[in-house]
C-alpha cells in the first residue's frame, strides 16, 4: 500500500562544499539587497534613476543565476548538492545556527523563477508605476522582497528560510499597504502580516521540535537524523511545517488574507502574491520530502492532501462569484496552489509536479495578473469587471497575451497548464483505494470550475458589449480604455510565450533535474491510464467553459450586482464565511478579552495595591488619634512599654 | 552593711518618682519627680558600683548628673516661658502638640 | 586589605558623578550645560568601548576587579568587577545615555525647571546604574540598588507629566520595598557567611560559595527576599503596575533610561545573584517563575493591544518582553540564558528606539493619546518609516537584533519546558498585532485626528509661507489636508540621535557573533554555578557542549 512512499536517506545526502563561481553565490541575496538600502537611504536624489538599479539589480541576480545554473546542470548527478557556509549566525553550545546558503537543483530552479520573473516584473512597473512619486520607494520594497525570497529558498538550513519566510512576510506587508493612506490597504496588509505569524508559529515550533530532537537546524543534519525519530516526532515537525505552509500559501484555514492583499499595486499581486512568495508553502513541503517522504509521515502527508485538496475547491468555488478583477485570479491563485499542495502531498509520486506546476502557474498568473493590471490601467484603476465588456479591440496585446494565460491556466491540451495539472490529477487518481477516487475526483471537479470561472471573466472583460460606455469611474473621469506603453507589454508577451511553452520543454526533464534535491520520481499507476485522464480533464474543462459561455456569453449583462442570488453564489461571495468565523472566533473574543483584561488591570491589580495604600493610609489617620497632646498620657504609655520590656527579657532570662 | 537596702531605697524613690509624673499637673513638680526618678537610678549604679568593686557605674551616676544639670537648665526656662505665656504651670493644659 | 586592582570600573562608576556635578554647577546656562552632560556621557561611551576592548572573554569570572575599604567592621568593600553579562550591559548604559541626552536636547522642561539639573540627574543615575552592574559586594549591589531610585524619583517626580507626583511615589514605594525584602535576604546571607567562615563577608564570589551549598529550606527564603525584589523591578506580572504609570508620565529620555535599563537590573539579578547563589532554591521554584513569565508574555501583550496612550503600550509591550527574558533565564538551557543576556541589551537597543521615536511623534502631535493621531506617514514618512523598523525589532523580525534574542530565548527554553515556550511563541502573534495596528493607527490611514489636523482650520490650515518646511511638504502632498502647523519630518538632530539604534537594530541581527561571543563564557559560567546541564547534547563535536571546570 506504501510502495510509492522512500526513505529519506535514499536521496542524495553527500553534499558539497560550494567552490568557483559557486562561493560568490551571496551575491544574489546581498545585489537585490544593497539595491533596496541604496534607495531607501539614498532618499529622493535617487528618484531619478531608482528604477532604473532596482531592475539592474535584478536583472543581474538573474544573470548570475543563470550562469550557476548552466555551471551546475555540467556537474555529475552527485555533485549537484551544495552548501555554502557564509557565517556563524547563531553559535551557542550545542546550536548552531549557521548563515549559509544551499545551492542545489531545487533551489537554482526557484532562484531562475524568481529573478526572471522578478526582472520581468520590475520592467513592467516601470512602466505601471510611473505616475507615482514615491516609485523609488516601491522597487526598494520589490528589491527587498527578491532578496528575501532568494534567502528563504537558498538558506542551507531552516532558521535562514525563517529568515527569508518572514522577511518575505514584511516585504509584502510594505507593498499590500503600499496605498498606506487607505484604511483598506492597511488593514489588508496587517491581516496579511498577522495570518502569516500564525503559520510561522507552526514553522517555528517545528524548528524548535527538531532541535530538540535531533540538535540541529540545518538541512544536512536535521535531513540525515530524521529516519530515526519517532513516528509521533515526524508527524509533529510535518504538521507544524504544514502550518507554516498554510499560512504563507493561504492555504485553509489561513487563506483569508490572500485576496485581501489584493489590494497592493498590481505588478505586487502578480509577483508576491500569485508567482513566488505564497509558492514558498510548496517550496518548503518540496524541500523537507525527506521528511515527508518516511512511511512516518503518512499521515502528516495525509493532512497535506486534504488541506490541499479543501483548497483547492474553496478556491474555485469563490472564484466563480467575484466581479472583482483581481480577487477572481487571487482565489484562482488560491485554488492552484491547493494543487500544488496536494502534489507535494502526495510524496514522491508528485514532488516533481508540484513543482512543475508552480513553474507553468508563475508563468501564467503573472501573465494574467500583469494582464489584469493592464487593464485596469487603461480603465482609470477599474476593478469591477461588471463595468467592462469588450475591451478585446482596444487592447490587443493584452487580449492576446491574456488569453494565452488563460487557455494555459485551464489546460487547454499542449499549452504548459495542461502539462503539469493533468500529472498532478493523474497523480492523484492513483492513490491507493478510495483515497484515489476521492482527491483525484476532486481535481478533476476542480479543473471544470476553474475553467468556468476563467472563461467567466474573460467574456465579461474583453468579450461582449462594452459596458464601461456610459459610465465614469469613481473619481469622476470617463473611460478611455487604451494599450498600455511597451515596459508594460513586453514582460507580457515574455511570459505569455513562457505560458504556452513552458510545460512542453519543462515537463521532461525537470524531475530527472530535480532528482537530486527531492529524490526521484515515483512513476504510479492508478485504475484510469494517463491518456484517459488527459481526455477526462479536457472534456471537463471544456464543460465548464461551455457552460459559461452558455450562462454569461449570451445576452445583456447587468452593470450592477444581482442582489437576488441563491444561497451558494451568496455564501462565495462571503468567502464561504471564512472572514465570518474568523471574526466570531478569534476578533471579537480577543477585543472582548482584551478590553476586560485593560479593566482588570486596572481596577484589579492596581487596585489592589492602591487599596493597600488607601487602607495604610486611612489605618494611620486613626492611629494619629493617640497622640493626644497630654504629657501625662504619653508618660503612662512609656511606662507601660518599659514594663513590658523588662517583663519580656526577665522572662527570657528566668522563664 | 547590706546593699539590698540600698536598692529597695532606690527602688521605693524611683516609683515614687514614677507615680508622681503620672498623677500630678503642675509642671514643676513633675519636674521635680523626673529628678527624684534619676537619682533613685544614681543610687542604684553606686550601689551596684560598690557591689562589683568596679567604678564604671559610680563614673555613669556622674554623667547622669551632668545631663540632668543640664536637663534642669534646659526644662525650667521651658516651664518658665510656657509660665510666662499662659500664666499657668499645668501640663495638661499645654497640650497644643499633638495630631 | 586596601585598594587594588584596575581603576577603570571606578572611572566608568565615577566620570559621570563628577559630570553630573559640573552639569548642576553650569546649570545657569542651559547650552553649556547640555554640551558638558553630552560631553561627559561621550567621554563614558568611549570609556566603555576601552573597558570592552580590554575584557577577555573566557578569561576570569570577574576582570577589571577593583577593591576599597568600606566598612572594615562588617566586611563591606567598594569593589566592583564585571563578567561579560555586566559588560554589555554598562556598555548599553554608556551607548543609550548621550542619545537620551540628544533626543531631550529640545525637551519642553516644566516651570522653574533648567536643563542643567535635568541633564545633571540623568549622568547622576548613570553613575548609579553603572555602579549596580558593576558591583561585586552584596551590600555595595543592595545600597546602589536603593540610591539608583533616588534620582530617578525626581526624574520622575519634577520633570514628568500630568500626575507625575502619583507615579514617582509609587515607583519608588514598590521599588523600596521589594529592595527592603531584599536586605532581609543579604543579611541573612552574610550570617550564614559568618556561621561558616567565622566571620560574615558580603563578598560575592565567597558567598557563591558558602550560600550555595544551603539546604534547600534555607535557600528558599533567601530566593524569595532577592527575587521579589528582582521581580519588581523587572517587572513580573503581578508586580508590574508601577511601570505603566512610571513610563506614562516619565519625560522620554527618562522613560528610556526607566524601561531600557533601571528595570534590567532586575533580570541581570536573576542572573548574577539567584541563579549561583541558590541553585537548589532556582531549580524548585522555576515553574512558578515560568508561569510567572509566560503569564507576563501572554498579559503584557493583550494590555498592551487595549492601550489607548502611546506610552503606557510601551511599557506593557516592554511587560511582555521581560516576560520572555525571564522564561529564558528560568528555561535552564545555555542557548536560552544567551538568548535572554542578548534580550537584554537587544531590549533596550529596540524598545529605546521605539520610546525615542513615540516621543519624537509625542513631541509634534501634542498628545500621547493614540487616537489623535492618523495618517501621518503623509506628512512624516522617514518618522513612519523610524516607527515601522522600531516597530519590527519589536515584533523580532528576522534580521532585527530582537529576533536573535527571542529565537535563542525559544529555542532554548523548548527542551525543557515545550508548553511554556509554545504559548510564549503565540505571543509572536500578538506582537505583530500590537505593533502593526498601533502603526496602523498612528501613521497609516486619511490624515486625521485633533494632533494633526486643525479642527478650525476646515481645509485651509496649511500656512506654506510660515509654516516651516515641513508645512510646506505637507501641502505640496496634499493642499486639502489641512494638517496643523510645525508638524515636519525628523531633523538633523533627531536623525543623528536613531542613526546609532538603527544600525545596531540591524547589524546585531545578521551579525549579533560580537555580543554572543562575550557573553558566552559567562552564560556557562552561570550554568555551572547553578548546577545546570544543557538538555540538548550537541550532534557535531563534543568541543561545542557546555564544559565546567
Amino acid at each position: 500500500m506504501t510502495g510509492i512512499s522512500v526513505p529519506g536517506t535514499n536521496l542524495a545526502m553527500e553534499v558539497q562544499q560550494a567552490s568557483g563561481a559557486a562561493g560568490a553565490a551571496w551575491l544574489l541575496l546581498v545585489l537585490p539587497a544593497l539595491g533596496a538600502a541604496v534607495l531607501l537611504i539614498g532618499g529622493r536624489r535617487t528618484d531619478k534613476w531608482g528604477h532604473l538599479l532596482g531592475s539592474g539589480t535584478v536583472i543581474a541576480a538573474f544573470v548570475y543565476g543563470l550562469f550557476l545554473f548552466l555551471g551546475t546542470t555540467s556537474l555529475a548527478e552527485d555533485q549537484r548538492v551544495r552548501d555554502l557556509h557564509l557565517f556563524d549566525w547563531m553559535p551557542v553550545n550545542a546550536l548552531d545556527v549557521e548563515f549559509g546558503l544551499r545551492i542545489d537543483p531545487l533551489s537554482l530552479t526557484f532562484v531562475l523563477l524568481i529573478t526572471g520573473v522578478g526582472a520581468l516584473i520590475h520592467i513592467y512597473s516601470i512602466g505601471y508605476m510611473a505616475d507615482d512619486r514615491d516609485r523609488r520607494r516601491f522597487f526598494a520594497y520589490l528589491n527587498l522582497f527578491v532578496s528575501a525570497m532568494l534567502l528563504l529558498v537558498l538558506g542551507n538550513g531552516f532558521v535562514t528560510l525563517y529568515f527569508g519566510w518572514e522577511g518575505v512576510g514584511l516585504a509584502s506587508f510594505l507593498l499590500i499597504g503600499w496605498y498606506q493612506g487607505k484604511d483598506f490597504a492597511a488593514t489588508a496588509a496587517k491581516k496579511a502580516f498577522l495570518m502569516n505569524r500564525v503559520g510561522d508559529v507552526g514553522l517555528a515550533l517545528a524548528i524548535f521540535l527538531m532541535f530538540k530532537t535531533m540538535g540541529s537546524t540545518q538541512y544536512d543534519v536535521v535531513f540525515a537524523q530524521i529516519g530515526n525519530q519517532s513516528t509521533a516526532t515526524v508527524v509533529a515537525i510535518g504538521l507544524l511545517l504544514l502550518l507554516g505552509a498554510c499560512g504563507k500559501s493561504g492555504q485553509f484555514p489561513l487563506q483569508a488574507w490572500l485576496p485581501d492583499a489584493m489590494a497592493g499595486p498590481t505588478p505586487v499581486s502578480a509577483l508576491i502574491h500569485a508567482a513566488t512568495m505564497v509558492t514558498a508553502g510548496v517550496y518548503l513541503i518540496a524541500r523537507c520530502a525527506p521528511i515527508y517522504s518516511l512511511p512516518q509521515a503518512a499521515d502528516a502527508r495525509l493532512a497535506v492532501m486534504v488541506i490541499g485538496a479543501v483548497t483547492l475547491l474553496i478556491g474555485c468555488v469563490i472564484g466563480c462569484a467575484y466581479d472583482d478583477f483581481k480577487k477572481v485570479l487571487a482565489y484562482s491563485t488560491v485554488s492552484q496552489i491547493g494543487y500544488m499542495i496536494l502534489a507535494v502531498g502526495l510524496g514522491p509520486a508528485g514532488y516533481a509536479f508540484g513543482i512543475l506546476h508552480l513553474l507553468t502557474h508563475g508563468f501564467f498568473k503573472a501573465g494574467l495578473f500583469l494582464g489584469a493590471g493592464s487593464v485596469m490601467h487603461g480603465m482609470n484603476d477599474e476593478g469591477d469587471i461588471r463595468r467592462m465588456g469588450g475591451l478585446a479591440r482596444k487592447m490587443p496585446v493584452t487580449f492576446i497575451t491574456w488569453t494565452l494565460g488563460y487557455l494555459a491556466l485551464i489546460g487547454f491540451p499542449f499549452l504548459s497548464g495542461y502539462f503539469s495539472k493533468d500529472a498532478i490529477i493523474a497523480a492523484a487518481f492513483s492513490e491507493p483505494g478510495n483515497r484515489g477516487w476521492v482527491f483525484g475526483g476532486i481535481a478533476l471537479l476542480g479543473a471544470g470550475l476553474t475553467a468556468f470561472y476563467m472563461t467567466r471573466l474573460l467574456i465579461l472583460v474583453f468579450l461582449g458589449k462594452p459596458r464601461w460606455k456610459d459610465l465614469k469611474s469613481e473619481d469622476g473621469r470617463d473611460y478611455h480604455p487604451h494599450e498600455a506603453p511597451a515596459t508594460m507589454t513586453i514582460p507580457m508577451i515574455v511570459l505569455a510565450v513562457g505560458s504556452v511553452f513552458a510545460g512542453l520543454v519543462l515537463s521532461g526533464m525537470l524531475p530527472e533535474w530535480l532528482t537530486p534535491s527531492i529524490g526521484p520520481l515515483v512513476e504510479a499507476h492508478g485504475p484510469l491510464s494517463h491518456g484517459m485522464i488527459a481526455v477526462l480533464t479536457v472534456a471537463i474543462s471544456a464543460l465548464g467553459a461551455g457552460l459559461a459561455f452558455l450562462l454569461f456569453g449570451r445576452g445583456e449583462q447587468p452593470v450592477t450586482r444581482p442582489r437576488r442570488v441563491s444561497f451558494p453564489v451568496r455564501a462565495a461571495r462571503a468567502d464561504l464565511y471564512g472572514n465570518h468565523l474568523n471574526e466570531a472566533l478569534f476578533a471579537r473574543p480577543g477585543t472582548w478579552l482584551t478590553r476586560a483584561l485593560v479593566y482588570i488591570d486596572n481596577r484589579g491589580v492596581d487596585g489592589l495595591v492602591n487599596g493597600i495604600a488607601a487602607s495604610l493610609g486611612g489605618s494611620s489617620g486613626r492611629l494619629r488619634r493617640m497622640q493626644t497632646g497630654f504629657v501625662r498620657s504619653y508618660a503612662l504609655s512609656m511606662l507601660g512599654g518599659s514594663i513590658l520590656v523588662i517583663a519580656a527579657l526577665l522572662m527570657v532570662r528566668f522563664g | 552593711m547590706t546593699p539590698s537596702y540600698y536598692l529597695l531605697l532606690s527602688a521605693l524613690l524611683f516609683t515614687i518618682g514614677a507615680v508622681g509624673v503620672l498623677v500630678r499637673r503642675n509642671a514643676i513638680v513633675v519636674f521635680m519627680c523626673v529628678e527624684l526618678m534619676l537619682n533613685a537610678v544614681n543610687l542604684t549604679l553606686v550601689t551596684f558600683a560598690r557591689i562589683n568593686g568596679t567604678l564604671s557605674g559610680q563614673v555613669m551616676a556622674f554623667f547622669v548628673m551632668v545631663v540632668a544639670a543640664a536637663e534642669v537648665v534646659v526644662g525650667l526656662a521651658i516651664i518658665m516661658s510656657i509660665f510666662r505665656t499662659r500664666r499657668t504651670a499645668s501640663v495638661d493644659d499645654a497640650n497644643l502638640l499633638k495630631y | 586589605m586596601s585598594t587594588s586592582g584596575s581603576w577603570l570600573l571606578a572611572a566608568l562608576a565615577l566620570l559621570p558623578l563628577v559630570g553630573a556635578a559640573v552639569v548642576v554647577a553650569l546649570r545657569g546656562n542651559d547650552r553649556t550645560a547640555k554640551l558638558a552632560a553630552l560631553g561627559f556621557s561621550v567621554v563614558e561611551f568611549v570609556l566603555a568601548l576601552v573597558a570592552w576592548a580590554s575584557f577577555e572573554p573566557g578569561g576570569a569570572r570577574l576582570q577589571q576587579a577593583f577593591s576599597f575599604d568600606w566598612i572594615p567592621a562588617f566586611g563591606v568593600h567598594i569593589s566592583f568587577g564585571v563578567d561579560g553579562i555586566a559588560l554589555v550591559m554598562i556598555a548599553v548604559i554608556a551607548l543609550l545615555v548621550p542619545l537620551v541626552i540628544g533626543a531631550g536636547w529640545a525637551e519642553k522642561l516644566p516651570e522653574g525647571r533648567t536643563a542643567g539639573g535635568f541633564f545633571g540627574l540623568i549622568l547622576l543615575e548613570q553613575a548609579l546604574t553603572v555602579g549596580v552592574f558593576a558591583a561585586t559586594d552584596v551590600f555595595l549591589f543592595y545600597v546602589l540598588f536603593e540610591i539608583m531610585l533616588i534620582p530617578m524619583y525626581f526624574l520622575i517626580g519634577s520633570y514628568g507629566g500630568a500626575r507625575r507626583q502619583y507615579a514617582a511615589v509609587k515607583f519608588f514605594l514598590y521599588s523600596f520595598l521589594g529592595g527592603l525584602i531584599m536586605l532581609a535576604s543579604v543579611i541573612g546571607c552574610y550570617v550564614m557567611a559568618g556561621d561558616e567562615l567565622g566571620q560574615g563577608t558580603f563578598d560575592w564570589a565567597t558567598l557563591v560559595r558558602v550560600v550555595s551549598d544551603a539546604p534547600l529550606s534555607t535557600q528558599i527564603w533567601l530566593f524569595l527576599g532577592f527575587f521579589i525584589a528582582f521581580a519588581v523591578k523587572a517587572p513580573l506580572v503581578p508586580l508590574h503596575t508601577w511601570l505603566p504609570d512610571a513610563t506614562a508620565e516619565a519625560p522620554i529620555g527618562v522613560a528610556v533610561l526607566l524601561v531600557g535599563i533601571l528595570d534590567k537590573v532586575g533580570t541581570f539579578g536573576f542572573l548574577r545573584y539567584l541563579l549561583p547563589m541558590f541553585p537548589a532554591a532556582s531549580a524548585e521554584l522555576a515553574p512558578l517563575v515560568l508561569v510567572l513569565a509566560v503569564a507576563g508574555v501572554v498579559y503584557g501583550s493583550l494590555l498592551a493591544t487595549g492601550q489607548t496612550d502611546m506610552k503606557r503600550f510601551i511599557a506593557y509591550v516592554s511587560i511582555a518582553h521581560f516576560g520572555f527574558i525571564a522564561l529564558g533565564i528560568f528555561a535552564f538551557s545555555s542557548q536560552a540564558m544567551t538568548g535572554s543576556v542578548t534580550y537584554m541589551v537587544n531590549h533596550s537597543i529596540a524598545t529605546g528606539m521605539l520610546i525615542l521615536v513615540v516621543g519624537m511623534v509625542i513631541a509634534r502631535g501634542g498628545s500621547t493619546r493614540i487616537a489623535d493621531y492618523g495618517g501621518m506617514a503623509k506628512l512624516t514618512p522617514l518618522l513612519a518609516g523610524v516607527l515601522l523598523i522600531a516597530g519590527l525589532s519589536t515584533l523580532s523580525l528576522p534580521g532585527t537584533n530582537s529576533f536573535v534574542s527571542e529565537f535563542l530565548v525559544l529555542i532554548g527554553s523548548f527542551p525543557n519546558a515545550p508548553v511554556f515556550t509554545a504559548i510564549a511563541t503565540v505571543g509572536m502573534v500578538f506582537a505583530a498585532l500590537y505593533v502593526l495596528w498601533l502603526y496602523q493607527r498612528v501613521m497609516q490611514g486619511p490624515l486625521r485626528g485633533s494632533a494633526l489636523v486643525d479642527s478650525s482650520g476646515g481645509g485651509a490650515g496649511v500656512d506654506t509661507a510660515r509654516g516651516g518646511p515641513g508645512a510646506a511638504r505637507a501641502a505640496v502632498l496634499d493642499p486639502e489636508v489641512g494638517a496643523k502647523k510645525g508638524i515636519f519630518d525628523l531633523n538633523g538632530r533627531e536623525k543623528a540621535v536613531l542613526a546609532p539604534l538603527l544600525l545596531l537594530i540591524v547589524g546585531l541581527g545578521v551579525y549579533p557573533k560580537p555580543v554572543l561571543d562575550t557573553v558566552a563564557p559567562t552564560v556557562d559560567a552561570t550554568m555551572c554555578e547553578a548546577r545546570l546541564v544543557d538538555p540538548v547534547q550537541p550532534v557535531q563535536s563534543a568541543e561545542r557542549q557546555l564544559q565546567c571546570p
